[in-house]
């Protein structure tokens, strides 16, 4: 059925999908709150580089962060004169390639949830004396919740999704940087169509229950307006 | 004690300027067409509206000198907004709470109670905003701003999104907030029948200025306004309850010009009343009438007469100290020989209570 290097594939990919969203809500609230509402003129230039993974071949944006996390790169480089070890190849390396990948799944849904909600509430409960924090947590944050659950789910599942970039700066090194994806293309490349079948078979159920869940909850979540 | 106010305001092709003083008590209204800046006038005393050229001192509080500005949520004051905009979130009970949580207890004067008692919202507390009509969802606005003691309570229209049940539903909440809490509120209105009721004192905004500003009844009866040429050009006048003629089911109203006689109202002997005579229904005669169905006919001295249209004109009285406007014909002007310092009978076909 599974063999222990798959199961290490598993492991290694719930904890980067988990990483990544992680680090993408903590980073992507307040910049898809900023893009929500700034006046910026050229903000559309930043919007359309979020975008832009949703169209790039993976392959593309795997290749430009190994030139940039190698030993040669200006990041890699960089890490290495400082006496650190460098990106490509590691653990660290994949979370930064996801989190870039998946940040349009991540700050999509909260920048126009955040859109929705207008500033009339927030200038309600500054009327009510919450300070600009406490009206960001205690009003657009419930307000935007839908869209905080939609970018979690599609943040995670994209994350589990991704091949193209992982398989450029992660090397495929079993137990360490192959994640599932990458695992399943090995087993078939070998014709061990068994163990694919296994793996393939529980993404992509996985991934249908938690979307699933999302289109769900986000009916549920629909609230109504005053 | 007072509110002084200047701002100056662009925003493309309109400008908001305004320079005024206005008493810090009772129901100040701004009243002006849609478009004249009153909203906007609002949101700058809540600090909602940026603006770096302004002034700003509420009572003792100054709130902005220029650049020097209080963020909304640290001025002790309430809005209630066009739409009751109720946090879609939270029930009716939290939405009160909100508020209230974040005064400090020692700066608490309105309970929550008390709010919930004033707009009668009692039985809506665990409902949630979707299941409130209109006019329940601006009575829980309205609660929730008083719920926060504010020192000040500003109002943006609350009752022009509503149909006219909900409004007559709501305005005798706002008139008893009047009588029963001293709270100076600041009230923007473009209908004029909200104001006759409400307002002691009007701010007439006209294009981003400041036309004129006085007591409401002052400002009615200005010649020189806009507010005395409309179809309800009409004249206020405070009273109080004389009495009651149980044979007929009338009460009797003195004020300082006569007595008024209108329809029964159960009123206490003593209770003040504000009075509506509209300059339409009142006729003028140079004798004292008998052999009239009018009741309420009283002598009085002609102050100014303006024209009012092609065929008619406006014609202000003084009974006692009391002000009253007359609509009448150029033609009956002309025949009756109407001049300032005249002295006649001005004949009120209809009186209306208004609290």
């Amino acid at each position: 059925m599974l063999n222990d290097a798959d199961l290490a594939a598993i492991a290694i990919t719930l904890k980067l999908a988990g990483t990544t969203t992680l680090i993408l809500l903590l980073l992507g609230t307040p910049f898809a709150w900023w893009l929500a509402h700034t006046r910026w003129r050229y903000k559309f230039m930043l919007e359309a580089l979020v975008a832009l993974p949703l169209v790039l071949p993976p392959t593309v944006l795997g290749f430009y962060l190994l030139v940039a996390l190698g030993p040669q790169g200006p990041v890699g480089g960089l890490l290495e004169r400082l006496g650190g070890q460098p990106l490509v190849f590691t653990f660290t390396g994949l979370v930064i390639g996801s989190v870039l990948y998946s940040m349009p799944f991540v700050v999509q849904p909260l920048q126009s949830a955040f859109s929705s909600i207008g500033p009339r509430p927030m200038e309600v409960a500054a009327t009510l004396r919450a300070s600009p924090l406490d009206r960001f947590f205690t009003v657009a944050v419930p307000l935007a919740r839908s869209g905080f659950l939609t970018a979690a789910v599609l943040g995670f599942a994209h994350t589990v999704g991704e091949f193209g970039v992982v398989l450029m700066i992660g090397g495929n090194i079993p137990g360490q940087t192959q994640v599932l994806s990458i695992a399943i293309y090995d087993h078939v490349e070998v014709l061990e169509y068994g163990h694919a079948h296994w793996l393939s078979g529980g993404l992509l159920l996985t991934s249908f229950l938690m979307l699933m869940s999302v289109y769900a909850l986000n009916r549920r979540f629909s609230l109504v307006r005053p | 004690m007072s509110i002084e106010i200047r701002f100056k305001i662009e925003r493309g092709e309109f400008v908001l300027d305004v320079d005024m003083e206005i008493p810090s008590r009772g129901i100040t209204a701004v009243f002006g067409p849609s478009g004249c800046g009153k909203t906007t006038l609002l949101r700058a005393i809540a600090g909602l509206e940026p603006c770096d050229k302004g002034y700003l001192r509420v009572g003792e509080m100054q709130w902005q000198d220029g650049a020097s500005f209080v963020p909304p949520h640290k001025r002790p004051l309430g809005y209630v907004f066009q739409e009751a905009s109720l946090f879609a979130h939270l029930n009716v009970r939290r939405n009160l709470e909100y508020g209230i949580k974040r005064v400090p207890a020692s700066q608490r004067r309105v309970s929550l109670n008390k709010a919930i008692e004033l707009l009668g919202i009692g039985p809506l507390l665990e409902h949630t905003a979707g299941q409130l009509s209109g006019g329940e969802r601006q009575r829980v606005a309205i609660a929730r701003a008083l719920a926060v003691s504010p020192g000040i309570l500003l109002m943006d229209e609350p009752l022009a999104a509503l149909d006219q049940a909900r409004k007559q539903e709501i305005l005798p909440y706002l008139e008893s907030l009047h009588d029963e809490l001293d709270i100076p509120l600041i009230y923007v209105s473009h209908s004029q029948d909200e104001v006759a009721r409400l307002a002691d004192h009007l701010v007439l905004l006209e294009a981003g200025q400041v036309r004129a500003t006085g007591p409401i009844g002052e400002m009615l009866t200005r010649l020189d306004l806009p507010l005395a040429y409309g179809n309800d050009a009409e004249a206020l006048i405070e009273a109080v309850v004389a009495g009651h003629d149980d044979e007929y089911d009338l009460t009797l109203l003195d004020f300082s010009g006569g007595q008024f006689t209108v329809s029964r109202h159960d009123l206490p002997v003593g209770h003040p009343v504000r009075v509506r005579v509209i300059a339409r229904d009142v006729s003028l005669t140079l004798e004292q009438q008998s052999g009239t169905s009018i009741l309420n006919i009283f002598p009085a001295t002609i102050e100014e007469i303006t024209p009012a249209g092609n065929a008619q004109v406006m014609v202000k009285l003084m009974s006692g100290d009391v002000t009253l406007l007359a609509r009448v014909t150029r033609k009956s002007a002309s025949i009756l020989d109407l001049k300032p310092g005249k002295l006649v009978y001005a004949q009120a076909k209809s009186v209306a209570l208004l609290s």
